[in-house]
């Protein structure tokens, strides 16, 4: 585990939070967090609690599960309860509520679904039932998606007759145009995906400092990663800069991975258009298969009902996504929207922001606080840099860990 | 390690926070906070593995189902077991415990479902301060079960019982159908006596008292977890941790430290131990993510899998709430005994917020460490 010890240093963690506070000035800081998983460290660690009140992090739309459309869940649901059919997921699908019910509760009602770790498991799940119909139900972004075409390029290639993949893996860069031209929002910059970016590389996201002059930097998922993230857009912000950097060189390469772009290129194509939840149809924001792939297509070879159900009426997951609304802001959030009776999708999965809240982000600001105030140590204090801190050991992790 | 704990919490401290950010967000959370402490209602149409995971929906199902149809002033207290009056004694009572095991694999790295029955059930006596007496074991078999495999487990069975000083005293075997139960469930149920009053008592916990874990979390778990083979990853070292812990609670009871309370981490975890201290006692558990104890292939484990090793199942381990100036004294006591060479000290029991556990992270934040919801479902990326 040093690895990883590394990047969750409290004592570098509150030098670099005494950087922000003294360079964050007087300004209102909003940071968008554009990944899940980013948004999952940021309570997992209680970073807000360390940075200044007036550096704001909202929480974006990166999450999978959180984006998928209630009818899509339902046609999943659907074809799990198709004679012979196996169908597999990840495992925090399972808990997301369709219009009549979750794929826990299909599986209750006797449908045969199993939670996998990697679409590899249902090809092997497929290998071992040739009588059986094998589903994966694909969600993802660039991140997954790579594994899904590799797992279906392996199929192809055995000859596998009753691997079917449902393919709902979506890209980054759409619902990001999508809030950047709503015009609710005022952000400062964003957190890029780090996971999506080892796929994709650093340069799609260039479109956003050129038409949007924002600045974005494409952080770990470390909570020294995040930290690091935010200092270096009020850094790019206050010299006048507006570029894409990479502060997750360790994983990432300013190009991606052209091996998993190509297979990707192989295996998948832009559909026309693609609901999200909360964020509505946005054009070419999602991949379905190549025709080469058409037998594989659990939507051409089963009958999907395929029908449209609009989001429950006090549901405000679009606003949270877009990070318009604050997670306790919803009209239904904590009260009628819990993690164990979900209205909307961003507190089904835990890399939601209205799950990360609820689940680890109640009360802690005040505690902190009054425990920050009564103890006479700011991490997150008044202006002032702990010098003795600060000068310690700052080199770039990036740098460092290579 | 308790002074390095933040700090103390005080009501009023918490109070002035609060009013110093009385806005919008505040009055949220207190609504939350309100309804949660309602009485769960049983919303689902049908049972769901959720139910049987020890978080929240199995807590929905025992209160609002069970609790309210079985409803009578023993079953209300809700503990892991029962103690009833003996007519004509009033300084020792009865403790009735039971517990069903269906664990797949049978036999898994460090023990197996024959172990786990035996020191399943006598811990939950000796953790509510009893001690054991005899258990009863009975037996769902599957038609066609292989009779070595049954020999095996009964056998180990008979170790652990002696381990443990109890014996197996009366049982009960039905079969079933093949495919109608996967291959053999147990259910063991456990008598004891207990002193009268109780010592173990969740009234006695109080603000200040400190909280012990008898050693490293989430070994039984993560063993299994690997051992279902549905994860593709291995570790040697890991091993389930299943042992009675009846030598332990009765060493630390007759030391005369001052013990508040008891529970065993099993299904659920400890977060969900202390989430049930805390809402039970009306207090707030604070606990110091520095301090706990997790063995590198768990932590591994449970990196790996995006599973907080908090909510991992244990079978040897558990949390007790002991009075702060005996803090020290319990500990050296425990980690003197096999049961309890990792034991600590990692957290406190607090005024405020009431029934709610947090966790001061490594990193200098905080967070909410609630009951578990369902199934530890991993995360996919």
């Amino acid at each position: 585990m040093k690895f990883a010890d590394e990047f969750r240093d409290a004592d570098l963690a509150r030098a670099l939070a005494a950087r922000i506070t003294a360079e964050s000035g007087d300004k209102h800081w909003k940071i968008m967090e554009v990944c899940g998983g980013h948004t999952h460290t940021i309570f997992k660690y209680g970073i807000e609690d360390l940075l200044p009140s007036n550096v704001e992090l909202v929480h974006g739309p990166g999450c999978p599960v959180c984006v998928i459309p209630m009818g899509r869940l339902d046609d999943g649901i659907a074809v799990a309860h198709e004679p012979g059919v196996i169908f597999t997921c990840f495992g925090d699908l399972m808990r997301v509520p369709g219009s009549k019910g979750s794929l826990l509760d299909a599986k209750a009602a006797g449908a045969d679904v199993r939670m996998v770790y990697s679409p590899l498991d249902a090809l092997k799940i497929a290998q071992e039932n040739p009588d059986r119909k094998v589903v994966f139900y694909a969600i993802g972004f660039e991140t997954t998606a790579p594994s899904t075409a590799l797992t279906l390029m392996r199929a192809k290639a055995e000859g596998l007759r009753n691997l079917f993949v449902f393919c709902n893996h979506v890209t980054i860069i759409p619902p990001m145009k999508a809030i950047l031209d709503s015009p609710d929002l005022q952000l400062d910059g964003f957190l890029g995906p780090g996971h999506v970016s080892t796929v994709v590389g650093i340069r799609p996201f260039e479109f956003v400092t050129r038409t949007y002059n924002k600045p974005v930097v494409v952080v770990g998922f470390e909570p020294l990663d995040i930290l690091q993230g935010v200092h270096m857009i009020i850094q790019q912000v206050l010299e006048g800069r507006c570029e894409v950097e990479n502060q997750y060189r360790r994983v990432v390469h300013d190009d991606g991975n052209p091996k998993a772009l190509e297979v990707l290129a192989r295996v998948f194509k832009l559909r026309s258009h693609f609901e999200w939840r909360g964020l509505g149809f946005i054009s070419q924001s999602a991949l379905e298969l190549q025709d080469e792939y058409a037998d594989f297509d659990a939507e051409k070879v089963f009958s999907v009902p395929g029908v449209r159900v609009a989001d429950p009426k006090a549901c405000q997951c679009g606003e949270v996504l877009k990070g318009v609304l604050k997670p306790w802001e919803c009209k239904v959030f904590g009260t009628a929207c819990t993690p164990e009776t979900p209205i909307g999708t961003c507190m089904v999965s835990s890399e939601g922001a209205c799950a990360a809240y609820y689940n680890f982000g109640r009360y802690s600001r005040a505690r902190e606080r009054e425990r920050v105030l009564a103890s006479g140590d700011r991490p997150n204090g008044n202006g002032h840099s702990n010098g003795n801190g600060v000068e310690h050991d700052l080199v770039p992790l990036a740098v460092r860990a290579r | 390690m308790t002074d390095t704990m933040v700090e103390p919490g005080s009501g009023a401290a918490i109070r002035a926070a609060s009013a110093r950010i009385a806005d919008p967000e505040q009055r949220v959370l207190e609504r939350i906070a309100e309804i949660r402490k309602r009485k769960p209602s049983m919303r689902e149409d049908a049972i769901t593995m959720s139910h049987g995971a020890g978080g929240k929906a199995s807590h929905t199902l025992v209160t609002a189902l069970f609790g309210d149809i079985l409803s009578n002033p023993v079953l209300d207290q809700l503990g892991d077991q029962a103690v009833l009056a003996i007519p004509g004694v009033d300084h020792i009572g009865l403790a009735v415990t039971t517990d069903s095991f269906v664990v797949s694999p049978l036999f898994f790295p460090g023990g197996d479902i024959g172990e786990l029955a035996v020191n399943g059930t006598i811990n939950d006596l000796a953790v509510g301060g009893a001690t054991p007496m005899g258990i009863s074991a009975a037996f769902i078999l599957e038609e066609g079960l292989d009779v070595a495999v049954l020999r095996r487990v009964v056998e180990s069975m008979r170790r652990a019982a002696d381990r443990a000083g109890v014996s197996v005293v009366t049982g009960d075997t039905k079969v079933v159908p093949r495919g109608k139960a996967d291959q053999l469930f147990i259910t063991t149920t456990g008598v004891g006596v207990v002193a009268l009053p109780n010592r173990i008592a969740i009234p006695r916990i109080v603000p200040g008292d400190v909280v012990i874990l008898s050693g490293a979390m989430g070994d039984h778990g993560a063993t299994v977890m690997l051992a279902r083979g549905d994860v593709d990853l291995e570790a040697d070292s890991l091993r389930s941790d299943t042992m009675p812990l009846n030598g332990l609670t009765a060493a630390l009871l007759d030391s005369g430290v001052d013990v508040h309370f008891m529970r065993d981490a099993t299904r659920g975890g400890v977060a969900t131990v202390l989430n049930e201290i805390a809402q039970a006692a009306g207090v707030a558990v604070a606990i110091d993510e520095a301090s706990l104890p997790i063995h590198d292939a768990v932590r591994g484990v449970a990196e790996i899998l995006g599973i907080d090793p908090l909510y991992i199942a244990n079978e040897g381990k558990l949390v007790a709430i002991v009075a702060k100036q005996d803090a020290t004294r319990a500990v050296d006591l425990m980690r003197s005994r096999p049961e309890g060479t990792e034991a600590v000290v990692i957290g406190e029991v607090l005024a405020e917020p009431e029934g709610m556990v947090f966790i001061h992270t490594g990193f200098g934040g905080t967070r909410v460490v609630d009951m578990l919801i369902g199934d530890p479902l991993p995360r996919i990326c």
